[in-house]
């Protein structure tokens, strides 16, 4: 079924009508298959990158498409809901972007990122480490000077999307013991000696998705790999973290959709006691909670986003967005499965899957527990 | 090189299709989209004019439609695609007109642009019956080559492959020349977020049957030759027959087969 959306312009709908176009033909048939072998499609983010569906955000003079958040949400959102992997993919890959979109230098800009939103550079974003996930001020991975210029960094970033498998990682090391200062961002080409990455962990869901450890042994990193000043790391990642967010928020809003979707359907088809099951009430009322969920996620997200695209604060809102919508989701698809009873335990319906992809959304990008922290220092501070 | 391509603005085929009371398609309730066959023909036209411009010679691709309002959506994919400008031909007298009312005003349409070339699809996906090519070059006098699986054109000629089931003819005509395309000679590219852009500054040329000097009492369905008595959906397919084993089912799958003339 497909979601009415409102939507701000008539490109903005074309632009929603070529996604739903693309995902269908390219990305829909092969998902199962795909995300079964473990295969991560490197040549789907080269597809969306000529397209340009990778620089929606960004601005027109580094190749960008200049949309509103709002709108390029939606197109995550309409990725999700064809294969949250991708979507989750181009959520990542435009936070990567974003460090230098908005903290690089002007030269920086013009040198990397119309080959990020090009789809030519794919993206990895390392915050986290193996002891440092909720709490990303206890990193250690240090990045030293060097005599001279430039850079050397030892230490391991943990849990990284697309690790081993992007062309450069914006990473957040250590540059010095200062508690709010002690953090800075760099640009890494996955060709830099001494960077290595380790094998993919092997997960519940996401599998097509690679998430590994990316480890810096002695890795020389040039002055210019800095990005933004020394010491404004957290910032940075805090910043991209509130965009990120959303990113999430809209993953999970496409991944509960298609759960919904399949559901719907097979309620329609699957008959017991004379009658499709979805004209029981017991289980239509069902139906009906993961809609209202659903809707109520996407309009979630999509307020955030629309504060963010008006220019005012918007961090609390995304907590809330994360939280909604990934709680959502893992209790649409949860839901999904028990509509389709003892099929849709089986691997020859998508819902089980759908099941272990959620359940991960609840956990990345902060974890649920730490959205309502946020959520709650707002409160706090009023 | 200047091109014009005919497109079609069909309902939705994935969608539910649905006629209106005078037993034509329902073109305006329903969601419509560029019809899919006609996209080989655009892509065909982007792909010859980008050739031709790289070697310098100024090249032209025009998009020509008949059709409602709406239509104008299937003009729009076009030019996202790449093609540089559109005419729509759009008046309330056309609604319900048959295939030869259809190429009597695509002809009087084309016969106010320029052209070395007119490309077509080789079928509407909801009127099915590819004879608007033919139509069309013989109202135009025009060297219809038809379902092309492959063209190639020098400044004079256009020669195409047409595949068959056992040989694959090699045609070749004059320029201009009228060309359908089938779904096997290329990949249509799909519009970007730029051609998107683009396409918004792109000129659109609306007409009605007055600006193309024909009457409306030459169109529509009171011109129809041929009418469309009744409508029926297909009946929903019969649940198939269960065949228990019970030590025998080969043989009676055999005697299934056998009465449906299979083995
Ligand atoms: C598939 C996948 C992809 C990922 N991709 C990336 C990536 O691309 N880049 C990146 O930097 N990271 C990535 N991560 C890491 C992810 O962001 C972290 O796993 C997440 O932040 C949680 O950190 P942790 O695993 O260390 O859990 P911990 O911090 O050890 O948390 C364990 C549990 O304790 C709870 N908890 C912790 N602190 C508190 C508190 N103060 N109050 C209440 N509860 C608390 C947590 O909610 C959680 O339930 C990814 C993770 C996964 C699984």
């Amino acid at each position: 079924m497909s979601v009415q959306r409102e939507l701000p312009t008539d490109e903005a709908r074309d632009l929603i009508a070529l996604t739903r176009e693309v995902a269908d033909a390219e990305l829909a048939p092969r998902v199962n298959a795909d995300e079964r072998a473990e295969r991560f499609p490197r040549e789907v983010f080269s597809l969306l990158g000529g397209l340009g569906l990778l620089g929606l955000p960004f601005a027109e003079d580094v190749g960008g498409g200049g949309q509103p958040a709002a709108v390029y949400l939606q197109v995550v959102e309409e990725l999700a809901m064809r294969w949250a992997s991708v979507a989750l993919g181009v959520s990542v890959h435009t936070l990567s972007a974003t460090a230098i979109d908005r903290f690089g230098t002007g030269d920086q800009r013009a040198r990397l990122l119309p080959a990020m939103v090009g789809g030519q550079l794919l993206g990895a974003y390392c915050l986290s480490e193996a002891h440092a996930g909720s709490d990303p001020s206890a990193l250690i991975a240090r990045a030293e000077a060097r005599p001279g210029s430039g850079w050397v960094a030892d230490g391991s970033k943990a849990w990284v999307t697309h690790g081993g498998l992007a062309d450069y990682y914006t990473m957040f090391l250590r540059t010095s013991d200062d508690a709010r200062r002690g953090i800075s961002c760099f640009h890494v080409p996955a060709d830099t000696p001494g960077l290595l990455a380790g094998a993919p962990e092997d997960k519940m869901g996401m599998n097509a998705s690679h998430t590994a450890t990316m480890t810096l042994d002695g890795a020389r990193l040039g002055a210019d790999a800095l990005v933004g000043e020394v010491g404004q790391g957290l910032p940075i990642a805090l910043a991209a973290l509130d965009s990120g967010r959303l990113g999430v928020s809209a993953v999970a809003v496409g991944l509960a959709q298609s759960a919904l979707d399949h559901a719907v359907a097979y309620a329609r088809e699957r008959h017991s006691f004379g009658k499709p099951i979805i004209e029981h009430q017991g289980l239509a009322f069902l139906l009906a909670d993961m809609a209202a969920a659903v809707e109520s996620a996407r309009a979630t997200y999509l307020h955030a986003a629309r504060l963010s695209d008006a220019g005012r604060p918007y961090s609390r809102q995304a907590s809330v967005a994360k939280l909604l919508a990934t709680d959502a989701a893992m209790r649409v698809t949860t839901d999904a499965v028990q509509v389709f009873g003892g099929a849709g335990y089986t691997r020859d319906f998508p819902v089980e899957r759908l099941m272990r992809e959620a359940k991960v959304m609840q956990i990345f990008e902060g974890s649920n527990q730490i959205q309502r922290l946020v959520i709650a220092r707002h409160l706090a501070r009023g | 090189m200047k091109i014009v391509v005919c497109v079609k603005h069909v309902p939705d085929a994935q969608g539910d299709r649905r006629f209106t009371d005078d037993h034509t398609v329902d073109r305006e309730g329903v969601d419509g989209l560029l019809s899919e066959l006609d996209e080989y023909a655009v892509e065909e036209a982007l792909t010859i004019a980008e050739a031709r411009s790289a070697s310098g010679e100024d090249s032209t691709v025009t998009v020509l439609c008949m059709g409602p309002e709406g239509a104008t959506d299937a003009v729009r994919k076009a030019l996202q695609m790449g093609a540089d400008a559109g005419v729509h031909v759009c008046d309330d007298a056309l609604a319900g007109s048959d295939a030869l009312a259809t190429s009597k005003v695509l002809a009087a349409a084309l016969r106010t642009l320029e052209f070395d070339l007119v490309l077509t699809g080789m079928a509407s996906t909801d009127g099915l019956m590819s004879v608007v090519p033919a139509m069309l070059a013989q109202r135009l006098g025009l060297p219809q080559v038809t379902l092309a699986g492959k063209v190639e054109l020098d400044g004079t000629t256009v020669r195409i492959e047409r595949d068959g089931d056992s040989a694959t003819e090699v045609i070749e005509a004059p320029l201009p020349a009228l060309v359908s395309v089938t779904d096997q000679i290329n990949d249509p590219r799909y519009p970007s977020f730029k051609g998107i852009m683009a396409a918004k500054k792109k000129p659109v040329n609306t007409l009605s049957l007055a600006d193309l000097g024909l009457s409306p009492d030459d169109v529509g369905l009171s011109a129809a030759w041929s009418v469309v008595e009744a409508v029926a959906a297909r009946p929903p397919r019969q649940a198939g027959q269960r065949i228990t084993d019970e030590g025998d089912g080969g043989t009676r799958l055999v005697e299934f087969l056998a009465g449906a003339k299979i083995v």
